[in-house]
């Protein structure tokens, strides 16, 4: 009797369970970018289906085209994606706009805290109004602009002899934009193994982000700020200073003298092939593409080593990353915070790590082993002190195309000089401002 | 026999529905059939474009639902109209429309007239011409952005050979003097075939008579191209020359894939701009300011064009 009793219960109980899934489960779908974090996040993601129940989806979208369609979905308020690792510089736009939806009471009510974060990634890819406690995202996949180098082309006694004849100085990696670029350029041209290297492949790209993300990678080390006071929206001083202006002189040298030929519309995708391709001694990237570069069996391995964007008159990199957001429109968004506080244990995002996405958890980072775990862990912690991130402003993506223009127009298209250009993107993100009401 | 069809037809009809046709007019049966085209036409064309006028004098953002859009004037047409940059796109778009009608125009027809005269395999080279023109242009676009590359394209292997420079000391696409040039190239290619196309229709409808009439009057062939051949294909060219004008006032897949607008901003076609004001920048209501002033230019450009090809028809 107390066995049917008991075979009674354990039925119902599982048919219960049953249900309980059925009821909940949901086809989820998560929007982010198409590249090697993206794979890492798919099998990371079986653990939650398998835990949950909850099927995910994925819709990878190529970085040139990542931006608009993303942004075109949010703002006809689609319902394509339950949860978006949105670029950092969405972050104005879609708390304002109500596209994502504010996690501070789910945050509150799951136990998760932004302490546990690193705090420049809680900073820029969480809160709106910046640094306020406000969070419209988890910090997902912390990324910096970073470089890396042919090391065994470094390491060889007849490079070492000839750049040394030629400079002074010892190849090493570079301890200052400037000698950044004076290997470039002892690098250009040069023949290696019977072919004809180039200095160094950098962000040259028009059509969305490109060239910005480069040429920040040179203004903040020189000490380039948005504004004379954060936020003032008074820029005149301080995007024209005389510091930018060198920085972005810079360059344009380093475009002209220091890049293979032909290399006048380029960002990740040409960075990864002129390298892979033994075409450069020298290139800038994002870390996310790092894993992706030490596994390949052509360039990577003992061939590649990694260090972190050099500093001129401060230290600073070009901020990259995401963070993770539920997006209002979504009618699946308790199935959607599911995964997020999934997301956000210590335990997944170790896993994150070793799979090749780049975790901004404290306990990730401040392991003793984090340093040692991968070849460029330490350029990646050292690049994540001095993060900057471009306007994060609801009008984001106007400021940024009246960059992509100016600086384009300067470096590439050598119109101009580089005093015109800034003082023209003044212009231009005054009359930004000015529309929004901010000025 | 047509009669006893119409009546085995009337027959046919239901009588109430006959009935209710019977009642109407020839005009309002007219109406009844011409009404979903015209209410089609307003949903379409007419109503976006007066919705468009509206929106071109506020500083509506289709990306900010959440903010009322201000009436602001003639604020965009002035900004537009005065703003140097955009002068920059329209110049860059007349370049890119007048050297490639050029081309075109000059090629297709010399094209035409050689292909026109009989001889082996002309079927054969018709259609390897006009292949081109069958590709899509963002395929046409990434293919010869290979072509173009400086290190390992084709094309400035081509020119190296000719002019002994050396292939990598040149950027088609990436040199400010060169860029214009490429783009230009490009179309030219591509859209060459389809005015030989036309000027072949056009050789194709004059009357061997009278080629015959004008050996029996002595005319010599140079004579006889001018007073004959080029007078009576003008009409087929002009059409040719309004085709190509329209679409190339709007072209924007063909130079995004080869140049993306660059370097810098000087292939920036006009519709390359607008798009990123209307779509990537979300200014609205600026960009409808913009398209109405394109809209109007075109408009205006393309009925005096009308005007002047309906003189040459009547000649």
């Amino acid at each position: 009797m107390a066995y049917s009793k008991l075979a009674t219960a354990s039925a119902i109980a599982i048919a219960a369970t049953g249900v309980a899934h059925s009821a909940q489960a949901e086809d989820l779908t998560l929007c982010w970018a198409a590249w090697d974090p993206a794979n890492a996040l798919v099998e990371l993601s079986k653990e939650f289906e398998a835990q949950s129940g909850h099927t995910m989806n994925f819709e990878f979208v190529p970085w040139p085209n990542f931006a608009d369609r993303m942004l075109n979905e949010l703002n006809s308020g689609g319902q394509l994606c339950d949860l978006l690792i949105g670029d950092s510089q969405w972050i104005g736009g879609g708390a304002e706009n109500g596209h994502y939806v504010k996690l501070n009471d789910f945050f509150d009510n799951e136990g998760i805290s932004m302490d546990d974060f690193a705090p420049a990634t809680v900073y820029a890819y969480s809160t709106w109004p910046k640094g306020t406690p406000n969070y419209y995202a988890l910090p997902a996949m912390g990324d910096a602009n970073g470089w890396f180098y042919r090391k065994d082309w470094f390491a060889r006694e007849d490079i070492q002899a000839a750049y040394k004849e030629a400079t002074g100085e010892d190849l090493r990696e570079p301890q200052s934009q400037k000698e950044l670029l004076q290997i470039a350029q002892f690098f250009q041209g040069r023949e290696i193994d019977g072919k004809t290297v180039y200095g160094a492949a950098i962000f040259t790209e028009r059509g969305s982000e490109g060239i910005t993300m480069g040429v920040t990678s040179a203004l903040y080390p020189w000490g380039f700020k948005y504004e004379n006071e954060p936020g003032s929206y008074d820029m005149e001083g301080a995007v024209n200073s005389p510091e930018a202006v060198e920085a972005l002189e810079f360059y344009k040298t380093f475009y002209e003298t220091a890049t293979p030929p032909g290399y006048t519309n380029s960002y990740m995708g040409e960075s990864l092939d002129a390298f892979k391709s033994g075409q450069v001694a020298m290139a800038m990237n994002w870390f996310a593409f790092f894993p992706g570069l030490y596994a390949d069996p052509a360039t990577g391995g003992d061939k590649i080593d990694f260090f972190v964007n050099p500093p001129q008159n401060i230290a600073a990199s070009t901020l990259g990353g995401q963070g993770i957001s539920v997006v209002s429109y979504s009618d699946k968004q308790d199935a959607a915070l599911e995964y997020i506080k999934w997301f956000a244990q210590p335990d997944v995002q170790a896993k994150w790590w070793a799979l090749g996405g780049y975790s901004a958890h404290n306990s990730v980072l401040q392991d003793p082993g984090f340093v040692d775990s991968q070849p460029f862990a330490g350029d990646f912690l050292e690049a994540m002190d001095g993060v900057q991130d471009f306007w994060q402003e609801p009008a984001y993506a106007e400021l940024l195309l009246a960059m992509q223009k100016r600086v384009h127009d300067f470096v590439v298209a050598d119109q101009g000089t580089a005093q015109e250009a800034l003082d023209k993107l003044i212009e231009d993100w005054n009359e930004v401002f000015e529309d929004e009401g901010k000025l | 026999m047509s009669y006893r069809t119409i009546d085995r037809g009337a027959a046919a009809t239901p009588e109430p529905v006959a009935r209710k046709i019977r009642g109407l007019s020839d005009r309002a049966i007219a109406w009844i059939f011409v009404a979903p085209t015209i209410f089609l036409l307003l949903a379409i064309n007419i109503f976006p474009l007066i919705w468009t006028i509206r929106l071109s004098f506020t500083n509506y953002k289709a990306n900010r639902i959440n903010r009322e859009p201000e009436w602001i004037g003639l604020r965009n047409y002035e900004r537009i109209l005065t703003d140097s940059d955009i002068w920059l796109n329209m110049q860059a778009t007349a370049h890119f429309l007048i050297w490639t009608i050029f081309f075109q125009v000059l090629i297709g027809f010399a094209l035409a007239w050689l292909i026109n005269k009989k001889f082996k395999g002309n079927d054969l080279w018709t259609t390897i011409i006009v292949l081109p023109m069958m590709l899509s242009p963002a395929v046409v676009g990434n293919f010869w952005k290979f072509l173009y590359q400086p290190q390992i394209g084709l094309f400035n292997y081509i020119i190296a050979f000719f002019t002994g420079k050396e292939p990598s000391s040149f950027e088609m696409l990436g040199q400010v003097n060169l860029a214009p040039w490429s783009i230009v190239i490009v179309d030219t290619w591509m859209w060459t075939p389809f005015v030989m196309l036309i000027c072949l229709a056009g050789l194709r409808s004059i009357p061997d008579y009278i080629y015959e009439a004008a050996e029996v009057d002595r005319a010599s062939k140079l004579r006889q191209f001018f007073t004959i051949t080029v007078p009576m294909v003008l009409p087929f060219l002009m059409l040719a020359v309004l085709f190509r004008g329209i679409e190339n006032f709007k072209m924007f897949d063909l130079v995004v894939q080869l140049t993306g607008g660059g370097p810098g901003s000087t292939t920036e076609l006009t519709s390359i701009n607008l798009k990123r004001e209307a779509f990537e920048k979300w200014r609205t209501g600026y960009a409808s300011a913009y398209a109405i002033i394109l809209f109007v230019t075109v408009f205006g450009l393309a009925s005096i064009y009308v005007k002047a090809l309906n003189k040459v028809k009547e000649r």
